[in-house]
């Protein structure tokens, strides 16, 4: 992990321009699940400060490996096996360490495991689809699995996902929660994507699409994706004059 | 001309989607044997010091529907005001609790439950003490980035009247929004996402 002490600062306001906003009529399931009247800001105070912690001890061997977490002995998952590997930061640029990534997707024929997912794709019976890890001393994770597929999704008459993994990041305080997609460089399906068209910022939609790193690939074996993430920074107390505690 | 700061951008936020459950409470929606256990699923043991409550409710959307797909994370203080986190420099939270839960709502009810303690008091950052408070954190298909709120215990009414985050809401009549029904160790609480009586979420 590390020793330096742990930050205590307030977290930089949330650019609530560059996220989506809640309403976004073209992603048909937003319109009556976002909240209409203004969200209520404050100061951070110790309850968003703060946050839970997981350790690496809880991790078991295969936990960041979805080709083969899911699948029988000797067997493994069905598809373009891929490294996908990145570093969390924080908006200074620091590696945040010992964060918990957890990671969900689609098989490679774009179907999921999940009793609601009825494409007619089928299962891979060696695909679950979940995997996890703890960000290293710098930052720093990787794991492996498989290119997902595409899939149609009742939206549009003709909607359909381009390639994405799901993220959902743990920093070290409860207000850097966040969940988030990955997309791969060169989907023509990105630019069509009612969801991932509710980010109204091009350049933010790139720093969702994960690049090509050909220095990462593991040669007969694994191509590679780089996809760092960024969560929110926290103010340095230097200067605040804070009660004890706080 | 000036120079360039260094700041990064903060990764945009998507959806959950539907299958939030498989990333993140496999168990639940019958991925076995990958992970042990879903996170967050058990929150108070034999030794967690504190009055035991069960916390449930529904989210509800803009027309009055239970969300079936949604999940929620809760992050509380232990029963003395103490945080189970680094950040926490005042004092060593119960080693029992770790404050922070996850639960899918049932996928047919748009029930969730968390079976968890009272939380104790902890300051704001002027030195005055905050009402017992749950943090809540909500996303689901359709939610584009995560909803933060809170909930507050109705018994706590002259805390709740001095807390410094309920004073911070404009409209007086929007923060019983924020405040469970009790029945015995039950608390009920009911998240609107829109409409009538939408529920004060925050940018925090």
């Amino acid at each position: 992990m590390t020793n330096e002490a742990p930050e205590t600062g307030a977290f930089f306001a949330r650019d609530r321009e560059w996220h989506p906003q809640a309403y976004t009529p073209g992603y048909k399931s937003s319109v009556a699940r976002s909240p209409r009247l203004a969200l209520v800001s404050f100061g951070n105070t110790i309850s968003e400060i703060t946050g839970p912690v997981f350790g690496h001890s809880m991790l078991g061997p295969l936990d960041n490996d979805l080709t083969l977490n899911y699948a029988r002995p000797g067997e493994s998952a069905i598809g373009e096996r891929i490294i996908v590997h990145g570093r969390l930061m924080d908006e200074r640029g620091r590696g945040v360490p010992g964060a918990l990534l957890e990671f969900w997707q689609a098989n490679a024929g774009g179907r999921y495991r999940h009793k609601k997912d009825g494409y007619l794709a089928p299962l891979d019976p060696n695909f679950g689809g979940c995997g996890r890890t703890i960000t290293g001393p710098d930052g720093s994770y990787a794991f492996r699995t498989i290119r997902p597929g595409p899939y149609p999704w009742p939206n549009g008459p003709n909607d359909w996902r381009p390639a994405h993994i799901h993220f959902s990041v743990f920093g070290h305080g409860f207000a850097q929660r966040l969940i988030t997609q990955m997309y791969f460089e060169g989907d023509p399906l990105i630019a069509r994507c009612p969801i991932a068209r509710t980010i109204n910022d091009p350049a933010a939609i790139s720093q969702l699409t994960a690049a090509l790193d050909m220095n990462a690939t593991i040669p007969m074996d694994a191509i590679a994706y780089r996809f760092d993430i960024v969560l929110r920074g926290r103010r340095s107390t230097l200067f605040e004059n804070r009660i004890e505690g706080n | 001309m000036v120079q360039k700061l260094p700041y990064l951008k903060e990764t945009p936020s998507q959806t959950a989607g539907p299958y939030v459950h498989i990333g993140c409470l496999p168990n639940f929606c019958g991925i076995e044997g990958v992970f042990a256990a879903d996170l967050g699923s058990v929150m108070v043991g034999e030794r967690t010091k504190g009055e035991r409550i069960t916390l449930t409710g529904r989210v509800i959307d803009g027309t009055g529907t239970p969300l079936k797909d949604a999940m929620i994370e809760i992050w509380q203080a232990d029963a003395d005001g103490l945080y189970n986190s680094p950040s926490e420099l005042r004092g060593t939270a119960d080693p029992a609790f770790t404050g922070w839960g996850r639960r899918a709502v049932d996928q047919d009810t748009g029930v969730y439950s968390f079976d968890t303690i009272k939380p104790g008091r902890v300051p704001a950052p002027d030195g005055s003490l905050q009402a017992p408070h749950i943090n809540v954190w909500i996303v689901a298909r359709g939610i584009n980035i995560g909803l933060n709120t809170r909930i507050y215990f109705p018994e706590e009414e002259a805390a709740n009247a001095a807390d410094p985050v309920l004073a911070r809401i404009e409209h007086k009549n929007r923060i019983p929004t924020l405040i469970a029904r009790r029945e015995g160790a039950t608390l009920i609480h009911d998240i609107r996402l829109q409409g009538e009586g939408e529920t004060v979420f925050f940018d925090i």
